[in-house]
């Protein structure tokens, strides 16, 4: 033991560790760098014209129908997810009463969720809208696998604004004799918005960038969803389509795109850092006030 | 007497009614979660538990030959689990410390100047897509493993350290704010004593958030052991016993992927009880994870 | 005097911690009425029982009379017009996010006021009443959050004035201030008791000796001594209370 002692007292000791910090913190911001800039020097002179034509084919592999698709299948999930989230963290915030048993199996239930990994929510996706609802390969079966799927982000980052927002607006308009919804919608929620926007950004990205829980539930398919057939009653949601990740998946699998992977994935980081600046950005002006 | 009562006037009172409706709409709402964890655990285990008690449990989870189109077919996930467990394993070895070591720096040690390029930096790696870290492992890292130990570079040290740097992220911000919420006394305490700053970093201030360290550390190998689309890229995903470190090696998630596409009948359930065994993975790892949330309170 | 608040025999509880022990009281109607005693004596917690601000406390359990009027405040009643009528400004300024205007017209609009032409019309005379629209008057649209915390403290009287209450609330108005902002909400409280009942909770007696008509001095959460506030502050007949205000303790 006072070996040991000894040791540590020698100043070799805090060099290493020293040295062993900054090493971590290169090494980590390092990975990026070379991340990031290995795809977007390798892949920005693989961009041409042809990988945004508006129909795909053999030919072109054309990325365009996968970002329509991405922007699709993001808004029907947020349409889906950003309410429910919203309106669940507004029952734990402002209506559930200490120890309502309640509360603690949904925030249970939502601890869980946020830890499944996205091939489980595929496989779900897939039993249950693709075959038990008989939706098949569509991008409402996926857009609903996905909004499940972000469902406790966005309940996570709106607790946190909603408990960010001072008792004393809450007291200051319970005192004028408004009513709980009425606090909740004019004071509560307008001072929460820039946190619960940020945490929506997060969900886009995660919308993004996921491809496991998506290849079996909205499918491969290359075009864009446009399936509108008065006779059948089909509507675009009922078509299968890709997103950016997917189609990135699908090439790699085909095996014979390796440039259209790095001009697909130029693409997809590109969304990823405009998405992380602008929750960033939100997330400043919020600590500011 | 003046006309403005206090009185409830109606039993129901418009206010008191859309106040009611909106209650129970905002607590349906909460339930949706629960509804959503229930839904998947019934359909999970309802199409995976058949078909482990057809192969027979025992068979399933430690069969070494996983053959689903021989006949007779075989369906042993052993390799799988395996699989898994190593690179999950290597990740960890890789990952947790430089994460811990990255957010003891950022907690304790960076100006503001540096942290603010770190911060968002981390941020970024939180943010890129799986198949993007795949499709790096497999033109950058692949072809290094190759050239480095003259194998075919898909192996199980390419996947770890490809994962090792997914769960970075998740380390680093979550033992950040453990460090963080570490009371500044402490350290005072001990540069009071003498310590150095490291010294009293290392021996007062990371033993004090060794708690909110760990759970870092369990989200990180959810994350790992969760992770699909990067390590089917990088991995070999031969379904066979890992052979060591410089072979190919498949997990549970990316045996799922590869097949589904194609996989019909017992096969197919065969691989829905292949995500029934990760998702009881996850539990578990869940639920280690709340119980030392809950310890640290 | 006519009573506006009547309160027989109130007890309240956080818990299993007794707040409030068997208070009686009569509150007049056009006084200012000033509740001191150390902290943690229960005044505040009482002042908030007369508006049910106790409701959002989880825990609070109340048993007692409070009648308004004659009307028993915890009986079947709506919280929110009880709240109408008896308004309330807080220890710390606590304006909306939003514009000057908004503050003032939140309440007006809670309750059901929409015309523009009426709201404009009660936002200024809320305004004058607290004795800041000539401050404010060129900047109503303006972020209240961008004023002194004198002025905050005088918007949020404004915003009480608003939805014109009988009774006005105050739990130590002016702590958070200095003494030039104090000395202007306290005139402003002498010039309201014309119309409004008023009821203040202060720390400060000089406060409580120079503004109140009333004084009631609470103490471990019961009502030690209550009475004019000239002879409880020059003859009072509990030597708890005259050990409280010659400042032996507290």
């Amino acid at each position: 033991m006072s070996k040991f002692l000894k040791l540590l007292r020698k100043k070799w000791f805090d060099w290493l560790l020293k040295i062993a910090l900054r090493l971590a913190a290169v090494l980590t911001i390092g990975v990026l760098f070379i991340i990031v800039g290995y795809i977007l020097i390798r892949g920005i002179p693989t961009l041409e014209a042809s990988m945004f034509a508006f129909k795909f084919n053999s030919d072109n592999q054309s990325m365009f129908p996968a970002l329509i698709s991405t922007v699709i299948i993001t808004l029907i999930s947020l349409v889906l997810a950003v309410p429910l989230g919203v309106f669940s963290a507004i029952y734990l915030v402002e209506y559930a009463k200490r120890g309502n048993k309640a509360v603690g199996v949904i925030r249970v239930t939502a601890e869980t969720l946020s830890g499944i990994p996205s091939i489980v929510y595929g496989l779900f996706g897939f039993l249950f809208f693709v075959i038990f609802m008989k939706w098949g390969n569509s991008v409402l079966a996926g857009s609903f696998t996905l909004a499940i799927m972000i469902l406790p982000l966005i309940m996570r980052t709106t607790e946190e604004a909603l408990k960010s927002v001072p008792d004393s607006f809450r007291e200051g308009s319970f005192g004028l004799g408004a009513g709980r919804l009425r606090t909740v919608f004019r004071i509560v929620l307008p001072s929460a918005m820039p946190g619960i926007l940020a945490g929506v950004i997060l969900g886009i990205g995660r919308i993004v960038g996921e491809t496991a829980a998506l290849l079996y539930t909205a499918g491969t398919v290359a075009q864009i969803p446009s399936g509108l057939n008065v006779f059948t009653g089909d509507v675009f949601w009922q078509d299968s389509a890709r997103t950016l990740s997917v189609h990135m998946y699908s090439l790699y699998r085909e095996g014979l795109y390796i440039d259209k992977m790095y001009g697909t994935a130029v693409i997809l980081l590109l969304l990823v850092i405009v998405l992380n600046t602008v929750s960033t950005f939100i997330a400043k002006k919020l600590t500011k006030k | 007497m003046k006309t403005n009562t206090i009185k409830n006037k109606h039993y129901f009172n418009k206010n008191r009614v859309s106040e009611n409706i909106m209650r129970l709409l905002f607590f349906i709402a909460a339930l949706t979660s629960v509804g959503a964890v229930l839904l998947i655990c019934i359909f999970l285990f309802g199409n995976g538990i058949p078909a482990m008690a057809e192969i027979g449990i025992f068979k399933f989870l430690t069969g070494v030959q996983w053959s689903p189109t021989n006949v007779p077919p075989s369906f042993g996930i052993l390799p799988m689990i395996l699989g898994s467990i190593y690179t999950t394993a290597g990740a960890i070895v890789v990952g947790v410390p430089v994460g811990i070591l990255t957010a003891v720096y950022m907690a304790r040690f960076c100006d503001k100047r540096i942290y603010k390029c770190l911060k968002p930096a981390v941020e970024l790696l939180a943010g890129i897509p799986s198949i993007v870290y795949g499709f790096f492992g497999m033109t950058v890292m692949v072809p290094l493993v190759r050239s480095f130990f003259g194998v075919n570079g898909s192996t199980m040290l390419t996947a770890s350290v490809l994962l090792g740097i997914m769960i970075l992220p998740t380390i680093i911000n979550i033992s950040e704010s453990a460090i963080r919420a570490v009371p500044e006394s402490y350290y005072e305490g001990a540069l009071a004593l003498g310590a150095s700053k490291e010294r009293s970093v290392f021996f007062v201030i990371l033993p004090a958030a060794k708690s909110g360290v760990f759970a870092s550390v369990i989200l990180g190998t959810g994350r790992a052991i969760g992770e699909t689309m990067a390590v089917i890229m990088v991995a070999g995903n031969q379904p066979r016993m890992p052979q060591g470190l410089l072979r190919g090696v498949r997990t549970m998630t990316a045996n799922i992927v590869q097949e589904m596409g194609y996989a019909a009948g017992l096969h197919r359930e065969a691989l829905i009880a292949t995500g029934v065994v990760l998702f009881v993975f996850i539990l578990i790892i869940n639920l280690s994870f709340s119980l030392l949330k809950r310890r640290d309170k | 005097m006519e009573k506006k608040f009547e309160i027989t025999d109130l007890n309240l509880w956080y818990d299993a911690f007794q707040a409030l022990k068997n208070i009686n009281i009569e509150i007049p109607k056009n006084n200012v009425t000033a509740f001191i005693g150390p902290s943690g004596c229960g005044k505040s917690t009482f002042l908030k029982t007369l508006n049910r601000m106790n409701d959002l406390v989880e825990g609070c359990k109340i048993n007692g009379k409070i009648l308004l009027d004659g009307e028993d405040v915890y009986g079947d009643i709506d919280v929110n017009a009880l709240r109408k009528r008896v308004g309330m400004v807080f220890q710390k300024p606590n304006p909306f996010p939003m514009s000057i205007y908004d503050n003032v017209a939140f309440g007006p609009r809670t309750h059901g006021k929409r015309s523009k032409h009426a709201l404009d019309e009660i936002v200024e005379t809320a305004l004058k009443n607290a004795a800041i629209w000539d401050e404010v008057k060129d900047r109503l649209k303006k972020s209240a959050l961008s004023l002194s915390g004198g002025q905050q403290q005088r918007i949020c009287i404004a915003r009480a004035l608003a939805v014109s209450p009988d009774v006005i609330l105050m739990d130590e108005p002016t702590s958070a201030l200095d003494p030039i902002s104090t000395s202007k909400i306290e005139d402003l409280i002498f010039d309201l008791k014309e119309k409004y009942s008023i009821i203040i909770v202060t720390h400060n007696m000089q406060q409580a000796a120079r503004i109140s008509d009333l004084t009631a001095f609470f103490l471990l959460g019961e009502l030690i001594e209550t009475g004019d506030t000239d002879k409880i502050f020059s003859m009072p007949k509990n030597k708890k209370t005259e050990d409280y205000i010659t400042g032996r303790f507290g």
